[in-house]
């Protein structure tokens, strides 16, 4: 950790890094919700180890937030704990799309897609970020999305073009998490950041509209896109999330293993 | 720091307690030859030793463990002023796991991670030679093992499945 950098941050971009992180937390929490239930044993390994790769990343974040605001306050109050357990859910961040229930297989492996291909593409614009230590947590995520990335897709040809069946469930899930694709670009979010939302969408498109080809499926014309996560407007599922990960802390406060 | 050794040696000293450490998912490996510790270093200031070591994965469970058992080495030693450091950037690759590291992994039964120059365009080879019977008549049965570091593998000619540690 670069302490000289930490005074670099303004209290609106401690509040940015909070999107990176409650995204990561989130997708992490619900992606371990497969654990034990994935459709065979190496999927099921697979996908708790994503969900494991997401926790460490949301970890770098809080680390770095929580160490922001206790410079800037001089307190030591502040810790990945407390921003993970104790904030509500207006407080979040996270883009819609990853609260979302996981819903069947083929949604859940169309979220990976989405997010990990979106996430791949927006942390390689931040190696460049003028704070070193926003750079060095993209620079250690990105090689952990590679696989995301990689591992989703695959699934998205088996699923899109696989049984008549599979590609139906992929179709609904593609067709049902597109409007919630579009929050990913928006230019308030990449102003506080620094980023081209342009350029972003079009490589995001581009691998998206790569692997739809080779998975038979088609990019949806719905062009009407839903708004708000990054400013804490929340859909009912996330309360429920934050009710189960949260009980333990909120009940029995400052309780340890 | 005990203070009849020279700076070089305090340094040499520490850098030999944490050969002696492994990780503990692969525990014939040291943290050394995993290319996971970055520095050594004496910051003249406090007279504290500074160990930088960077995680594997960002969600590696091991770091805690292994910051633990640094602790744990260094403290049996008699050596007190010292602090650890997390090191994120540069990343960790497999690039630095040292040859040692490489064939003590492969006769744990892990293959070791071979033609990292694919790594960018992010093909997980075929043809991994089987630690068991090293037939390269293998197959990728899933581009996740039993860590996030590792791909499970299956042998076609021995039919044994084995771990490969991924390019990173």
């Amino acid at each position: 950790m670069q302490n000289s950098d930490l005074l670099l941050l303004s209290s609106v971009e401690t509040q940015k890094l909070l999107v990176l992180a409650d995204t990561s937390l989130i997708m992490a929490q619900r992606l371990s919700e497969w654990c034990g239930h994935a459709p065979i044993l190496e999927q099921d390994i697979a996908i708790s180890n994503i969900a494991l790769d997401y926790l460490g990343q949301a970890r770098n974040w809080y680390q770095l937030i929580a160490k922001t605001l206790n410079k800037r306050e001089g307190t030591n109050t502040h810790t990945e704990d407390t921003l993970a357990y104790l904030r509500d859910v207006t407080d979040f961040k996270n883009l819609l799309l990853v609260e979302l229930p996981n819903n069947n297989w083929a949604y859940t492996i169309a979220r990976i897609f989405f997010i990990s291909n979106y996430q791949h593409h927006f942390y390689t614009q931040l190696l460049t970020h003028t704070n070193s230590n926003i750079a060095a947590i993209a620079e250690k995520s990105i090689k952990e999305l590679n696989y995301h990335v990689q591992w989703s897709g695959d699934w998205m040809i088996r699923l899109g073009d696989g049984t008549n069946e599979s590609k139906q469930k992929m179709v609904e899930a593609v067709n049902n998490w597109w409007s919630y694709t579009g929050e990913f670009f928006e230019e308030k979010l990449h102003a506080m950041f620094g980023t081209n939302a342009t350029i972003l969408e079009q490589q995001w498109m581009a691998k998206t509209k790569a692997i739809f080809e080779e998975a038979t499926l088609h990019i949806p014309e719905n062009k009407w896109m839903q708004t708000g996560g990054i400013e804490g407007k929340h859909t009912e599922h996330l309360g429920f999330i934050l009710a189960e990960m949260q009980f333990l802390q909120k009940t029995y406060p400052n309780a340890t293993w | 720091m005990v203070d009849m050794l020279s700076i070089d040696e305090q340094i040499n000293k520490v850098w030999h307690i944490l050969q002696t450490i492994h990780d503990p998912e692969i525990p014939v490996i040291s943290i050394i030859d995993l290319g996971i510790v970055r520095k050594v270093e004496l910051i003249p200031s406090t007279n504290t030793i500074q160990i930088g070591i960077t995680p594997t994965y960002s969600g590696c469970p091991a770091i805690d463990a292994i910051k633990f058992q640094i602790r744990l080495s260094m403290l049996e030693n008699n050596i007190y002023n010292f602090s650890i450091e997390q090191i994120l950037s540069p990343a960790w690759t497999t690039n630095w796991i040292t040859e040692k590291g490489k064939q003590q992994m492969l006769a744990y039964g892990i293959a070791p991670p071979v033609n990292q120059n694919n790594f960018e365009n992010n093909v997980l080879v075929e043809n991994i030679a089987c630690p068991q019977c090293t037939s390269t008549n293998t197959i990728l049965v899933s581009q996740f093992g039993s860590t996030a570091c590792k791909a499970l593998y299956k042998c076609n000619n021995c039919l044994e499945p084995f771990d490969y540690f991924k390019c990173h």
